[in-house]
This record gives C-alpha cells, structure tokens and sequence, in this order.
C-alpha cells in the first residue's frame, strides 16, 4: 500500500470531519475540547476551513456563468425518440428545396457536398449578426482554438489569415452538422463586415472539386472539396470579392 | 427520470469543478464536453440516483484516461475566470493564481480528493464511490492534500510549525 494511503488516526478523521461538518453535536463538542488544549490542530483546522473557503470564493464565480454554447451541442443533438427519423426527413426536404433529388440517388458524396454551402450559409446567418457571442474562442486563443478544432474534427484545420485582405480573425465555434462536427471561423473587417469558413469533414468519394458558388438569399457561398475537408465561404459581399477571398484561403491550405 | 434539462443544470457546476482540476478555463471546458457526450451516449445506463455524482464519476473516468497523460500547463490560471468576477480586482487575481498554481502542485488524486469534498461538498461515503476507491483511502487523501495544500499556501501557520515536505 502506498504511503499516502496509510489509515488515518482517529484525531485525524475527526479533525477532518469536524471541518467538513459532518459530524453530530457531541462529536463537534469532543473535538473543540481537543482544540483548546492543541494549539497546532487549531491552526491545522482553521487554515483547512480558509483554503475551502478559498476555494467556493475564487471557483464559484463559474457556477453563476453564463455556460458557453459549445457545452449545449452535445446535449442539443443527442437522439431522443424520433429524433433520428425527424432528422432524416428534414435532411430531405434540405435537399429537395435545394433541388438535389439527383444527389439522394447518386451517391453520398455527392448529397453531401449539395447540403454544405445551404449549411453554411444558415451557419452565416445564424452567428454573424451575434454582438455578444460571436465565436466560442477568440482570435486571441487561435493556437487552442485550431488545435481544439482539429481535435473535435479529427482533420488538421487552419485558420487562415486574412489581414492583407482587410479581414481579420474574430475567433471560431464547434458546429452539429448531419455528418459530424464542423468548425465555422468568423472574421471581420474595418467596416464589421463579417466572414465566415465553414469547414468539414469530406465524404469518400470526391477527393477535389473545382469553385462553386450559389446564392442562398443575401448569403453568397464559395464552396469546394479538398481532400479530407469540406469548404464553404459565406459572405453578404459582391461576388468577386468573396471569390478573391475564397482563392486566398484555398491558397493558404495548400501552400 | 431526470431529463436532459436536469443535465444542463449540472454544467455549472461541472465547469467549476474542472476549473480548479485543470487550472485552465479552455482545458475545463474541454473536460466538460468531452463528460457530457460520454454522458449522453451512456444515458440508456443511467438509473435514478444523484445524477451529480454520476456526471462526476464519468469526469473522473474521462480525466483519467484522457487527460492526465495530456501535457502540464505552462502558465496555470492565465485565463479568463478573472474576467467573470465583477468583484475582480487585482489582489483577487493574483490570489486566485496562487491558488491554482498550488493546485496543479498536488498530484491528481490529491486535488480530486480535495475538490470533490471542499468545493462540491460531497459526502466521504459519494467521493469513494466517485473515484472507485475505498472510504479509508478518500479519507486520508483528503489530510495529505490539505496538508500539502497548506505547506504550498502557508496559511496562518507559524514558520516553524510549517509543515516539511
């Protein structure tokens, strides 16, 4: 047995439940007359009952947070009864008012790849108007941010940088998707006009696929296949700058 | 029955708990998310009981396996839980880095020990359950830790009564 797993004393154990309060009333009244005597188990209880204090006062503050949205996703999309039909039948609807019925009997890759730039663009619309909580982790976290992303994604992603194009990182989020995680990453320029990256996980069966864009409402949307990941560029800006932006990123991931 | 709605009231909780484990907001999170779909894809085992315990029984489980392996802080407590303290004022901060820089000197089950009685104030009998170890060993954990804890923080003891690691 390892030394610290070596029996209390009896002074020891009551001295720990006297301080965590779990002991009755004659219990406390045998322990407080030790104290008087025992100076240094005065001490020992009194500095045990400031370090738990310590504890609730500096920890606490998290009890009384608001919980970040990414802790809510599991929980979110957990299947409940139905759940998993329910899901299956809106995938279809997505895919027929998208006008994909061909890719519902082609192959999954090719479903897929119909319902990524449709969404990213809910994605975009979704989070880019958000004051508060645009992104989950900041841009001033984008080691941790990449690597928690890449982790959760199971595929090495980057952020891109975007500055010499007058857009800057504003941070990133963990997104549910019908075929698994997705990171989005949001950027903004001088003007608070926002970008996002919606980035992942690719089907077999497509390895690359050139540019596409489509138009979902003011949303425009460049999207393409790149080996592992999926990419889709959302923006409220004219067409040719989102493509200049989309080929800056497509050249920054393949260097 | 609980719901998943009595989950979503756990989280708090649950972060605080793996703050002060990891030393680092970003990592605690982590944690949490990784507690809460291990939870959720084991919900079907779940028995009507302390949910809590259950939610941190699994972190343990998850802390163990995952993340004891994963590389020690560099600089514990640089985060942002200084922010959400409206009372945060500077001598707080540094209090609070004290703290956690003391924390992270415990070993792992140290620190479970002496977070899952002082800070979420489970009973001896639900921490061994918890940890799967037995009372005895919970018990005397829980006085090295303080102890040690005490050692690393000096607390209002005399120097000379401090004790000598």
């Amino acid at each position: 047995m390892k030394h610290e797993d070596n029996a209390l004393s009896n002074r020891e154990e009551a001295l720990l439940r006297y301080v965590d309060d779990r002991l009755d009333a004659d219990g406390r009244a045998t322990v407080e007359r030790w104290l008087r005597d025992n100076p240094d188990d005065l001490l020992r209880a009194h500095d045990w009952r400031t370090h738990t204090n310590a504890l609730h006062h500096h920890y606490g503050v998290l009890e009384r947070s608001e919980i970040p949205t990414r802790l809510l996703h599991p929980i979110n999309r957990a299947p409940r009864y139905g759940m998993r039909i329910a899901a299956g039948l809106a995938c279809v609807a997505i895919g027929a008012a998208a006008g994909f019925y061909a890719a519902r009997t082609s192959s999954e890759a090719a479903a897929q790849m119909a319902s990524l730039p449709r969404d990213a663009a809910v994605a975009h619309a979704i989070y880019v108007p958000e004051v508060r909580h645009p992104v989950e982790v900041g841009a001033d976290q984008e080691a941790h941010l990449v690597a928690w992303l890449s982790k959760r994604l199971g595929a090495k992603v980057n952020a891109p940088q975007l500055t010499p194009l007058g857009f800057n990182l504003v941070g990133g989020r963990l997104l549910p998707s019908e075929t698994g995680p997705v990171a989005q990453f949001m950027y903004q320029d001088g003007h608070g006009q926002r970008l996002t990256l919606y980035v992942r996980t690719n089907a077999d069966g497509v390895s690359e696929t050139s540019f596409r864009f489509v138009q979902e409402g003011k949303v425009g949307v460049f999207y393409w296949l790149d080996d592992k990941l999926g990419y889709a560029l959302s923006g409220e800006v004219d067409r040719n700058t989102l493509l200049e932006v989309a080929r800056q990123v497509y050249q920054q991931l393949n260097p | 029955m609980a719901s998943k709605q009595d989950i979503v009231a756990e989280i708090p909780r649950l972060r605080r708990y793996a703050r002060a484990l990891t030393g680092d907001l970003a990592r605690a999170d982590d944690l949490v998310q990784d507690t809460l779909e291990r939870a959720l894809s084991k919900w079907s085992l779940w028995r009507p009981g302390n949910l809590r315990a259950w939610l941190l029984t699994i972190m343990h489980n998850v802390f163990v396996n995952q993340w004891r392996a994963a590389a020690p802080l560099d600089f514990p407590g640089d985060d942002a839980l200084a922010e959400f303290a409206t009372r945060g004022d500077q001598e707080d901060t540094l209090a609070l880095r004290d703290l956690d820089r003391a924390l992270q000197r415990l070993s792992d089950e140290h620190r479970e020990v002496l977070l899952l009685v002082g800070l979420e104030s489970l009973s001896y009998d639900e921490v061994a359950k918890v940890l799967g170890v037995p009372i005895g060993t919970v018990m005397s954990r829980l006085f090295r830790a303080r102890e040690r804890l005490r050692a690393l923080l000096g607390g209002a003891t005399p120097s000379h009564l401090k004790v000598v690691k």
